[in-house]
């Protein structure tokens, strides 16, 4: 089973960026990062100039490094940091179709889980157009993702599923950080950036619901699939996303590596995730067919 | 002086519902299969192959087009029973289908080339590239936008592109990206992908609290009025929750797209067909709501100011909105 850093969904500062980068590129067991933003192009010009350091570094530490392109594509900007990323000379995570326009027909790409592959036929198309792997969308049971891995196999395309983080939920055109602070997105004053792992939301009973991450919104829980590994194993899945969050990320990835070699079972993968960050409630209700905020273990 | 002839594309949850709209004046009507094919998979809703047929002979009687809707994303391992919806689509005289998923579009476009194509909001193509990557991939010809775009963002979308777009004016307002969501699903384990349903009732609960009314979406509190006041429908993404010591509405108000004032300004922005949402509401309402917009197409048509919209008694809570229509509502 390998092991995905997927990209920084949270606007943190670009020091705290590069150090982050630095420290998973030394000690991480992590086999592939994706780096670049997803979320909100707005943020990029922050941490831009910091990219080409944190690549040599992170191939320094043996790690393949691809970049991801923009979530949700709208403004004529967009589309050309989507072109600038296909003349990197970098593989790509492809996070909007969009960006299937840039890449010359027979380039590899990756399929991140923003992108809607929910059976065999999609699946197909984007593996006929160089898709090496593909992490499903969240969303999608232990049923899909079997059907899905098996698929794969034949297409010669790796299956990648959510196995820690916040959950990617929906993306808007509307910035929640912005509305909630009464300002206009384009004046938006990068307000995002008081939320390393976004803003919590909660019911009015005061239950904790979602968070919201600028343009995006998150689960309040973490999606933590340390206790499911066995089955995402026989189900065929390839690799497991960690998605990049405060707190101790290179510790969180080597419990996942060891639960993933059976080194420490899902009891002890699942303590060590809790004690880490006590506070964090652990979702991965999706993966059983149930609401997404459930947890079974 | 006359005006383009803009297309009114129109809801049909029921076969009695198609009538109404094609009496009313929909120049084109849109519906969906009674299965999980469709983005409006409600108990009661939607139509058998034969009410389709014969939906289909009284459009087109009426000099009618009729649209089907298989715009969800076929489940894995169960993708037959939307390559079958296809095929009656194509088989009952429909005129176009709707549909998202790209498994699904290249199929139809390699087993059902004489069937046109148009591109679900479900697949949220926001700008000209994806658009032509539908268009040149899988012959789409037409384009519902997704409800993210400003007007100035549409008009320089139409300028690359050469497939036509159509746009919600009038109806339900998704807040996110179409087709991107999984806030249902995280909350009821159902979602408008997988099933065809947003915030279903099924997973609805209201219950008399300490004098409110509270409405639940799953394990959710969405939403808590006073006892005796209207409760809005606890669709997730209008509920009223706390985030950074604020109580509101974090996503949306509970409110609805009515977007007549633009029609104008959409025509103009090269944009060909205005889609109602709203296969889920009686004939009733899609009939006053139609009449109302055709007379505002045939004003543009006929080179006449628009009538102003007398349907704010119809949408939700009273209150509607231009959504992002308007740059100001990001």
């Amino acid at each position: 089973m390998r092991l995905t850093l997927g990209p920084m969904l949270y606007n943190w500062s670009a020091d705290q960026w590069s150090d982050f980068y630095a420290r998973i590129a030394d000690e991480a067991p992590v086999e592939r990062v994706v780096l670049g933003e997803v979320v909100c192009s707005k943020r990029l010009p922050f941490y831009q100039n910091r990219i080409p350091d944190a690549v040599e570094r992170l191939q320094r530490g043996g790690k393949e490094v691809v970049l991801a392109s923009l979530g949700l594509v709208t403004l004529r900007r967009e589309r050309k940091m989507l072109a600038e990323l296909a003349e990197s000379g970098l593989p790509v995570e492809v996070n909007d179709l969009t960006m299937l326009r840039y890449l010359e027909p027979g380039t590899q790409f990756t399929v991140g889980p923003l992108v809607n592959v929910y059976n065999e036929g999609t699946l197909g198309f984007l593996a006929n157009r160089g898709a090496t792997t593909v992490c499903l969308p969240p969303e999608l049971g232990l049923d899909s993702v079997t059907t899905l891995a098996a698929a794969g196999a034949r297409l010669g395309t790796g299956i990648e599923v959510w196995a820690f983080g916040r959950l990617p939920l929906a993306m808007s055109a509307r910035c929640y950080h912005a509305r909630l602070a009464g300002l206009a997105k384009d004046s938006c004053q990068f307000v995002c950036d008081a939320d390393p792992d976004g803003l919590a939301v909660e019911t009015l009973d005061g239950q904790p619901f979602l968070a919201v991450n600028g343009v995006q919104t998150v689960s309040e829980s973490w999606a933590n699939m340390a206790g499911d590994l066995d089955q995402l194993s026989d189900a065929g899945v390839g690799a497991l996303r960690l998605s990049p969050h405060t707190g101790d990320m290179v510790e969180v990835a080597r419990l996942f590596r060891a639960a993933a070699d059976q080194r420490i079972g899902p009891d002890e993968a699942i303590a060590g995730l809790a004690a880490l960050a006590p506070e964090r409630r652990f979702s991965n209700g999706f993966l059983f067919g149930r609401s997404g905020a459930e947890w079974t273990h | 002086m006359t005006g383009p002839v803009l297309e009114l594309v129109c809801p049909a949850g029921t076969p009695a519902a198609l009538r109404a709209a094609v009496n009313a004046g929909a120049h084109t009507v849109y519906c969906g299969f009674a299965d999980e094919t469709n983005a409006r998979n409600f108990p009661g809703l939607n139509f058998s192959r034969d009410e389709l047929a014969a939906g289909v002979a009284y459009a087109h009687r009426a000099g009618s087009k009729v649209l089907v809707a298989i715009n969800t994303f076929p489940r894995a391992g169960a993708e037959e029973l939307w390559h079958r919806a296809v095929a009656d689509a194509h088989a009952a005289g429909a005129d176009a289908v709707i549909v998202a998923d790209l498994g699904l579009l290249a199929h139809a476009a390699e087993r059902h080339p004489g069937l046109r194509r148009h591109l679900s909001v479900q697949a949220a193509a926001a700008n000209p590239d994806a658009i032509n990557f539908y268009a040149e991939t899988f012959g789409v010809k037409r384009v519902v936008l997704p409800r993210v775009l400003s007007v100035e963002e549409i008009t320089a979308i139409n300028r690359d592109i050469d497939v036509e777009t159509e746009v919600f004016v009038f109806g339900g307002l998704c807040v996110m990206a179409e087709g991107r969501c999984s806030l249902s699903s995280y909350a009821t384990g159902l979602s408008p992908n997988m099933n065809g349903v947003c915030s279903p009732a099924s997973h609805v609960v209201y219950t008399e609290e300490q004098g409110e009314l509270v409405s639940r979406l799953g394990d959710f509190t969405i939403h808590k009025v006073a006892k005796d006041a209207p409760a809005p429908y606890p669709t997730l993404c209008k509920g009223c929750f706390s985030a950074g010591g604020q109580t509101g509405h974090v996503f949306e108000d509970p409110i609805s797209l009515d977007a007549a004032e633009l029609i104008p300004r959409l025509a103009k922005a090269g944009v060909v067909a205005l889609k109602i949402e709203g296969r889920q509401r009686s004939r009733a309402y899609v009939a006053a709501v139609v009449k109302s917009f055709r007379r505002a197409t045939d004003a543009i048509a006929a080179g006449r100011p628009v009538p102003a919209s007398e349907l704010a008694y119809l949408t939700e809570g009273q209150t509607s909105t231009l959504g992002a229509y308007r740059k100001t509502w990001r």
